[in-house]
């Protein structure tokens, strides 16, 4: 009998939406195989349990540091280990939002103007006239971000000078460089991304409608306080151009088995790259599941198709 | 067209539930369980302290000579036997009453919540101290309380600031239900009220005729000298007693109580007995078993002085480590010390740092129902080591310090409480400080 490993948990201060995804797809996939399920937190004892038991694939399902920055798919990998998704080194060029962004502009994508910063530029050249020059490149209103992280923790919407000092502390005090995004009114949607034996899917689109100005931690992981249409209220047209970049950054990233792309489309039908995950959240609120729900996939199956894949190329 | 909210029930759901969301800070304390984190945030006892094969012993007997009595149902009041025992626990206190005064409840948070269900209609006026206990403001909360706060300095809650809160109430034509306050060991102030603010503050409440909800969870963990004496030792008709032995014996066996006037205790009788029937009988037999049997007296006397070693241990390396411009109270007893940090800097915002940093407090936002208390930040000392407390405190220094850096940069030190209000009723309180 095979055994599978659930991982989740970990130190990131996304730890809970972690410790829900991983429960999630662990029941899951009980659901669809009669193989072991077992489920860890990423701790001193991991390793020597990997050892030890050696499980036929793991299921990295961490989010924010450790978790998508690629370090413990580098740790699984010097182990010898199958695991679903993405190689170390794709889930860093995609876990660093600057860097991703490049690569889809380069690509041609449409993305938000941006300026990345870490706190020594602004005591070494004096914050007020950093924040009044990027005030004036990207305009107000603005998002300020970690420029890593999930689940918008550290977000924060800048309509006015007054507020952008105390956004900066609050981004700040989760990552070491903040991001300055432009801010691009619109419909604001998800697009899955699905390697299936017939070859790279986009799945339908998940269009976001927080109540909340932005769509905040909030607005993620309660219940019923945002709302979703799947599909999304697009044309076809634009759907299909959403679906474009979906697939092109899960290829431009070189990411692997399931990733999921945010975009904003804005007045005119331009869809904005914002960010990819290569490791989305499973919650109940996540968008991923609900955009397999749509597609008429199961959790449970979709989840074991790539573990069998990922066992297979070892 | 319309989408999905995920819920269907959405639209169903009582008004006074819209606040009950998913929250950054919340996600933040599920790192702060994982044990590389020192956890300065939860006010769990040190049960381990306990000794277990005594309990176990307590327990076996229990179910061996009163096993079908503790397994059923029983009385809503709570065990009679317990209610005579409590007496004896009260009177450390300075508390006499009548076994029959005594409400035996799941922890005196449903102590709490009860009081509040017999006395408060929605818009009903609740005074609390600022800050005031997270739970006790959940429950005002819930039950769709207008909560004010009122001032506090270094001997707990103000007097003159109690007559200006009821004055502006009574100009309003309007008059408070009651005053929640907890004068021993404050929750989170760490302060406690001496005998005369204790008299100042009961004269004020019987001469405006608002009922004293006193909570005393802490008033047998002082660190020096004999416990203090309960207001209620002062006044059975207009003051409600709650007391528990989570902090004393075991958190996990839910028991406390609240002793009341006639009137009142009917009605929390019957507003016990159709939240829960009544409290459990296996839980209230252990806790009267431990009490008839063990050396409790004892165990308490340990519980103080392992939390008075706590304590040192964290003031003496607040005193060692932390920034020019932090101040923090010196708490007598209880679990909790109340810090200030510098000025400018936000205990909230400031929290995905130090978890990154592996330490943990809760800000003192919670503790307000008006947004303020950013500046403050709540340290528990019971549960880590001695050793864990330092090494906690030398971790915060430096989160805080990092943040100052920020701070500076960013000149925040206005910006930051823009929204807290100068107007609003807790942000003008005067930081406890007794340094």
């Amino acid at each position: 009998m095979s055994s599978y490993l659930v991982l989740s948990g970990g130190l990131s201060p996304e730890r809970d939406v972690s410790l829900r995804s991983g429960r999630r797809v662990a029941e899951a996939l009980r659901l669809s195989t009669d193989d072991e399920v077992r489920e860890a937190d990423v701790d001193l004892s991991l390793i020597d349990h990997l050892r030890k038991h050696r499980p036929s694939c793991v299921i990295p399902l961490l989010h924010g540091a450790a978790g998508e920055d690629g370090a413990l798919r580098d740790v699984l990998t010097s182990l010898g280990l199958p695991y679903v998704g993405s190689s170390g080194e794709a889930a860093r060029l995609a876990f660093d939002k600057p860097i991703a962004k490049t690569l889809l502009a380069r690509a041609g994508v449409a993305t938000p103007a941006y300026v990345a910063l870490p706190h020594a530029t602004f005591r070494e050249l004096g914050a007020a006239e950093v924040l009044s020059g990027i005030r004036e490149l990207l305009g107000l209103p603005l998002i300020v971000k970690p420029t890593k992280g999930g689940s918008a923790l550290g977000a924060s919407l800048v309509k006015s000078a007054e507020e952008f000092p105390s956004a900066m502390v609050g981004s700040f005090a989760y990552s070491e460089v903040a991001m300055m995004e432009q801010w691009i009114a619109g419909t604001e949607v998800a697009i899955s991304v699905l390697e299936t034996k017939n070859g790279l899917v986009a799945l339908p689109a998940v269009e976001i409608v927080p109540e909340a100005e932005i769509y905040d931690y909030n607005s993620r992981y309660t219940a019923g306080i945002t709302e979703f249409f799947v599909p999304a209220r697009l044309s076809d047209e634009i759907t299909a151009e959403c679906a474009r970049i979906a697939l092109l950054a899960h290829e431009v990233l070189g990411l692997r088995d399931w990733s999921r792309t945010d975009v904003i489309v804005d007045a005119a039908g331009t869809p904005w790259f914002l960010e990819t995950n290569a490791a989305p959240g499973m919650t109940e609120t996540s968008l991923f599941p609900q955009a397999l729900h749509a597609a008429g996939l199961s959790l449970g199956d979709t989840a074991l198709q790539l573990v069998q894949r990922a066992i297979e190329r070892g | 067209m319309s989408g999905s909210r995920l819920d269907p029930w959405v639209d169903s759901y009582a008004q006074r539930t819209s606040e009950m969301q998913a929250s950054e800070i919340r996600a933040l304390f599920a790192v702060a369980s994982r044990p590389e984190v020192v956890s300065l945030a939860g006010g769990m006892p040190f049960v381990q302290a306990l000794n277990m094969d005594l309990m176990a012993e307590t327990v076996s007997k229990l179910l061996r000579e009163r096993g079908a009595v503790a397994l059923q149902y029983g009385s809503g009041q709570g065990d009679v036997g317990l209610r005579e025992q409590i007496l004896e626990v009260m009177a450390d206190v300075k508390v006499s009453a009548h076994p029959d005064d005594i409400v035996v409840t799941t922890g005196s948070q449903m102590a709490l919540d009860l009081v509040t269900r017999v006395f408060c209609d929605p818009g009903d006026v609740v005074l609390v101290e600022a800050p005031s206990y997270v739970g006790a403001l959940g429950v005002f909360r819930a039950y769709e309380c207008e909560v004010i706060h009122v001032a506090m300095d270094d001997e707990g809650l103000n007097p003159v600031a109690l007559e200006e809160a009821i004055a502006a109430l009574a100009a309003q034509g309007r008059k408070a239900k009651m005053l929640y306050t907890i004068p021993s060991f404050h929750n989170p102030a760490g302060v406690t009220q001496g005998q005369q603010r204790r008299s100042e503050v009961l004269a004020i409440a019987q001469r405006t005729g608002i009922l004293v909800l006193e909570d005393d969870p802490y008033g047998l963990l002082g660190f020096e000298g004999e416990p203090p004496a309960a207001i209620r030792s002062h006044d059975e008709e207009g003051v409600i007693y709650l007391g528990s032995f989570s902090k004393t014996i075991a958190s996990g066996l839910r028991v406390g109580w609240a002793v009341a006037p006639h009137g009142v205790r009917e009605k929390l009788v019957l507003a016990a007995e159709s939240a829960v029937l009544c409290p459990s009988n296996y839980s209230q037999l252990t806790i009267s078993e431990y009490l008839a049997t063990q050396p409790w007296r004892e165990q308490i006397k340990s519980y103080r002085e392992l939390y008075r070693e706590r304590r040192d241990a964290l003031l003496e390396s607040l005193e060692q480590l932390m920034p020019p411009g932090t101040t923090w109270t010196t708490p007598a007893g209880g679990f909790y010390s109340w810090v200030t940090l510098p000025h400018g800097l936000d205990a909230k915002a400031m929290l995905p740092r130090a978890v990154t940093a592996l330490v943990a407090y809760v800000p003192g936002t919670g503790f307000y129902v008006d947004g303020s208390g950013h500046e403050h930040m709540r340290l528990s000392y019971c549960y880590p080591e001695p050793d864990r407390i330092r090494e906690g405190v030398r971790r915060l220094a430096g989160v805080i310090e990092s943040e100052l850096e920020i701070a500076a940069t960013f000149g925040t030190s206005s910006a930051l409480h823009s929204d807290s209000g100068s107007d609003s009723p807790g942000s003008n309180v005067p930081a406890p400080n007794l340094q």
